[in-house]
């Protein structure tokens, strides 16, 4: 992948508005992996957890917008209890999906869901989906 | 001990066999317990965003409802309730901004909320007190040469300042099956994700992580995966369905929740025990254990 790394996108107010949502220094990450090791969802992520924190860090928005892997990310939670830097990356993944969803890009659009979809769930699932994927 | 009980959605429809199988061992145990009045959606996913407060209004509103009844503890038995009541109280008790935020929004409630409600998971009250050494003792039924695999799945144990146990390696449910008279097996899935809520939109991933996770189990022997969460015991038992179109070595597994072999050992009655309710029927490996 080409990238045009400049100071101006790493001082964007993305990366501000991440750090405030997330409650996370950005820059404390210093890119070790361990969370992209021992996250269940990887295999279906199209860039790795830490590879997200790295695109922050460069001010990358739209390349992350465009990601799918927070998303994908269901707030496990085991990044965060294992990161050496005590980073909150599930928190960074949330603060990535509240810019998409604020501006009404829900990632699941509930008219299109089948009645079939629906009624095979608990409400459970139903309510936590509708709580992490629309706005 | 005053115990509020808080049931949360799917306990009161998809998984009623969660619901009756602990209600009848609490009774069993001389436990009483009473259902939080007016209760309402727990929130069941904890907003991570820092400025979301309005996302906190559901669990807090419980939290006021169970001050209101003068309980000494809200008992949850849904992992994803726990959570959400237990973050939603410890923020609001940390955070003093916050809490003027959210008392001066629910002024209606007519109780300001401190932060002060003692949020316990079943399993904490099993097991400090009831205590699992009086817990054997009651035991009428041992489950004998049963081997149960404890799937955790993160909301029990994580994040680490609210899980009820240690975040890599708890052990609460494997004590509990061994003072129940089981065999517990370890294995290296039990706090791994089972995909949660991606189940509407995406069943696949839930499917794949069904045989990760089952497979791990299934290959150091165990007979049944038991469970604490109503989204893991959906995912683990009804998913299985998909899991097999998607691997053809996958071998069907029953999933129970704890509470349903808690209320075995302890003798409660089939109809209790609702077994009618699951995906993976547990009946052929019971009765092979002897055990209904």
């Amino acid at each position: 992948m080409r990238v045009n790394i400049s100071q101006k996108k790493i001082r964007d107010a993305f990366v501000v508005k991440i750090e405030e949502l997330s409650g996370q220094k950005i820059l404390a990450c210093y890119q070790c992996g361990k969370c992209s090791a021992g996250c269940p969802a990887v295999s279906e992520m199209d860039i790795l957890p830490n590879q997200v924190i790295r695109y922050v860090q460069l001010g990358f928005k739209d390349e992350l917008l465009k990601s799918k892997s927070f998303w994908v990310c269901a707030s496990c939670l085991t990044c965060n209890a294992r990161c050496p830097k005590g980073i909150k990356i599930a928190e960074v993944m949330e603060a990535v999906r509240q810019i998409s969803l604020r501006k009404r890009k829900d990632y699941v659009k509930i008219p299109t869901l089948t009645d079939k979809q629906k009624e095979e769930v608990p409400p459970i699932a139903l309510i936590s989906s509708f709580r992490k994927y629309t706005s | 001990m005053k115990i509020s009980y808080f049931p949360g959605c799917t306990l009161k429809a998809n998984a009623k066999n969660f619901e009756d199988s602990a209600l009848c061992s609490l009774k069993k145990l001389g436990l009483e317990v009473e259902e939080l009045r007016r209760w309402n959606c727990c929130g069941t996913v904890y907003s991570l965003a820092a400025d979301d407060i309005i996302h906190h209004v559901a669990p807090v509103r419980n939290l006021i409802f169970s001050k209101e009844a003068k309980a000494d503890a809200l008992v949850t038995l849904c992992a994803m309730c726990y959570n959400t009541l237990k973050r939603a109280n410890d923020r609001f008790k940390k955070n003093a901004e916050d809490r003027d935020i959210i008392n001066r929004f629910m002024d209606a409630e007519g109780l300001a909320y401190e932060g002060d409600v003692k949020v316990l998971h079943l399993l904490e009250v099993l097991r400090d007190v009831v205590k699992f050494e009086n817990l054997a003792q009651k035991v009428v039924r041992p489950l004998k040469d049963l081997n149960v695999a404890s799937y955790y799945g993160c909301l029990l144990v994580r994040p680490k300042e609210i899980g009820l146990d240690n975040v890599e390696n708890p052990q609460v449910l494997e004590n509990l099956m061994s003072a129940l008279g089981a065999q517990p097996v370890d294995f290296p899935h039990k706090t791994e994700c089972c995909g949660a809520y991606q189940t509407v939109d995406n069943p696949r991933i839930v499917a794949e992580r069904t045989y990760q996770i089952l497979t791990s189990a299934r290959s150091r022997g165990a007979d049944v995966v038991a469970v604490s969460c109503p989204l893991c015991a959906f995912n683990l038992d009804t998913r299985q369905k998909e899991t097999v179109d998607l691997h053809s070595d996958f071998e069907k597994m029953p999933i129970l929740y704890f509470s349903q072999l808690l209320g075995i050992a302890l003798g409660c009655p089939v109809e209790a025990l609702r077994f009618d309710l699951h995906d993976v029927d547990p009946k052929p490996v019971l009765k092979r254990k002897g055990l209904i």
